[in-house]
């Protein structure tokens, strides 16, 4: 934890949360009477609420994208890199929103909180929730924000897909929209990853069908393989070897089958520290919105006829080395938005940082984002 | 500002509400230029500090190296496909004007002259490799690997069944003199070619 705060950090920030009685129509075809969606905000809403941006998280992120909660904190929210004064999202400029996603577990509705209707956890019951009934749930919070029309919406990963869907739902409530190291759809390989994990999760004894609450105990083997699983696809063999080789943690082979190889300690921690903070049954809800995100589905599989309503501007970025949506993906997105004629611009950067580049202050991407950014601040009044 | 005698040249030709795509589009200059006139269409450009340019002119711009063609655009779908000053960087001319002339209805390709009478005269007089205001590289350090002349590159547009619909051949001080009139391929200092396919 820093004794001062960072001059380019939006400092301490606290949360907010929305209570919301008006029904949500969910794609399932169930309806969440009331929830509540917690947000926090960076920056200040212009006299007309023309500079505010929604920033939507990935898997296992959340509404704390920048900023600390206390001194305390060992480190900034998860979008640090980009949001704070001066960097690509600059809140000395824009208003910055960031919601919890609905059936996350930080504190929006979900798995791990109350059903009003039964007085108990929702856990396994809790509906499972779509990109689209995301973008829905945010268009409420935009509207209680007075947000007619974000200046941009901007996400990476499953966040990157949640903006696409913005532009192709609710085309005249953004200006602009950036989709970060996303895909159009998951392809069989992506469901495949997810399907093992949620397996991991579902075959541990301690999962109870969803139900660990009530017996008071975590699927923590079962969660914590399937981060393992996941974080091995956010980083590439490169950035993989660089950090760990072959390194061993004793200097010596062991010739046993405890951990041995630094990389083994370090998937250990990394789901030690996850299984702490995340919930299973969360976990599992966000692989199946991922799964099933497919906006082309309504349009007979039409890339390009989805895209003909977009009225946003687009910046697609994509990474190298990102071989769980590799550039390859990102580039099917910008192919249909030409096709539709839609104004778009693509880079591809040069990063051997996997999929989490998308999250890393890489230089050039930086720079790209930030000038895309400067751009959007151009058309805006600041606050 | 004033654009450079190519781009004005190109623009000059390019109707109001075309739809273009510029191939190698710097930072975005042209495009920002035509916007202005209701002329839609993207950049394609591989240079970073160029890249960013565009984007804070406000121009679309796809990052993207031409020698590996232009896969992200379907047949016939812009109304002309642009390419200034970069014909001769490229590690197959040939192959780019093919992609050229699928993606776009009438392409226009500017490319300085190898023919002009100084390149000759320093390659035959001095013995050296032409270094001028259009090729201003030595031969080890220049991006400019497949120079061509007013005459290569009208041949290759007669192999190629290409009608060319308009030529402009112009020195730096941008003046059509009685000299490039009589011998364009030996006064000529830029060349701009507006082509299309026979009978299209």
């Amino acid at each position: 934890m820093p004794d001062t705060l960072p001059a380019d950090s939006v400092g301490l920030v606290s949360t907010a949360t929305l209570h919301v009685d008006t029904p949500l129509q969910l794609d399932c075809g169930r309806t969440l009477n009331n929830y509540h969606l917690i947000y926090e905000t960076y920056g200040t809403l212009n006299q007309d609420k023309s500079n505010a941006i929604l920033i939507c998280h990935a898997l296992s992120g959340d509404h704390h994208a920048a900023g600390y909660h206390s001194m305390q904190d060992r480190k900034p929210g998860w979008w640090d890199s980009a949001i704070g004064p001066g960097k690509p999202i600059d809140t000395n400029h824009f208003f910055v929103v960031c919601p919890n996603n609905l059936g996350g577990c930080k504190g929006s509705t979900g798995p791990n909180t109350i059903n009003p209707e039964t007085g108990r956890l929702y856990g396994p019951d809790f509906p499972i929730v779509t990109v689209s009934d995301w973008v829905r749930s945010q268009s409420v919070l935009a509207d209680h924000l007075g947000i007619q029309q974000w200046a941009a919406v901007v996400g990476g990963s499953l966040g990157g897909m949640q903006a696409l869907q913005w532009a192709i739902s609710l085309p005249d409530r953004l200006r602009h929209v950036l989709i970060i190291a996303a895909a159009p759809k998951l392809s069989a390989q992506n469901i495949a990853f997810n399907e093992v994990a949620r397996t991991a999760i579902k075959s541990d004894p301690d999962f109870h069908e969803g139900h660990y609450a009530e017996h008071n105990t975590i699927p923590a083997q079962g969660l914590g393989l399937a981060r393992m699983l996941g974080h091995i696809t956010y980083l590439s063999d490169e950035a993989m070897g660089q950090k760990f080789g072959r390194e061993l943690r004793s200097g010596a082979l062991q010739y046993g089958y405890d951990v041995e190889f630094q990389i083994e300690s370090y998937l250990r921690y990394q789901s030690s520290t996850f299984v702490g903070r995340f919930d299973a049954n969360t976990y599992l809800l966000m692989t199946k919105a991922l799964d099933y995100f497919d906006p082309a589905h309504d349009f007979n599989d039409d890339l390009t006829a989805t895209m003909a309503s977009l009225q946003a501007r687009s910046l697609v970025i994509s990474f190298t080395s990102d071989w769980r949506f590799s550039p390859l993906r990102s580039v099917e997105i910008v192919n249909a938005m030409i096709n539709a004629g839609k104004h778009v611009t693509y880079a591809e950067i040069e990063a051997n940082q996997g999929h989490d580049a998308f999250l890393m202050p890489i230089p050039r991407y930086m720079e790209i984002f930030g000038s895309y950014m400067k751009k959007i601040a151009s058309e805006v009044p600041s606050a | 500002m004033s654009l450079r005698i190519d781009l004005q040249i190109i623009s000059d030709w390019i109707p109001d509400g075309a739809r273009v795509l510029d191939l190698g589009c710097g930072n975005g200059t042209l495009l920002k230029h035509l916007q202005q006139r209701d002329i839609s269409g993207y950049g394609l450009e591989i240079d970073n500090g160029k890249f960013a340019e565009c984007i804070a002119s406000g121009v679309n711009v796809i990052q993207a190296d031409l020698d590996e063609g232009l896969p992200l655009f379907a047949d016939q779908s812009f109304d002309f496909v642009i390419l200034s000053q970069t014909l001769q960087a490229m590690a197959r001319p040939d192959f780019l004007l093919d992609e050229i002339m699928r993606v776009g209805k009438q392409g226009i390709i500017g490319f300085p002259n190898f023919g002009h009478w100084l390149c000759r005269w320093q390659l035959s007089i001095s013995g050296k490799m032409p270094v001028s205001k259009s090729l201003p590289n030595a031969w080890y350090d220049t991006p400019n690997i497949h120079l061509c002349t007013i005459a290569d590159f009208e041949k290759m547009c007669a192999d190629k069944h290409l009608e060319i619909i308009n030529r402009s051949i112009v020195n730096h001080a941008h003046k059509d003199t009685l000299g490039i009139r009589l011998l364009p391929n030996l006064f000529g200092q830029i060349a701009v070619y507006h082509i299309q396919k026979q009978n299209s």
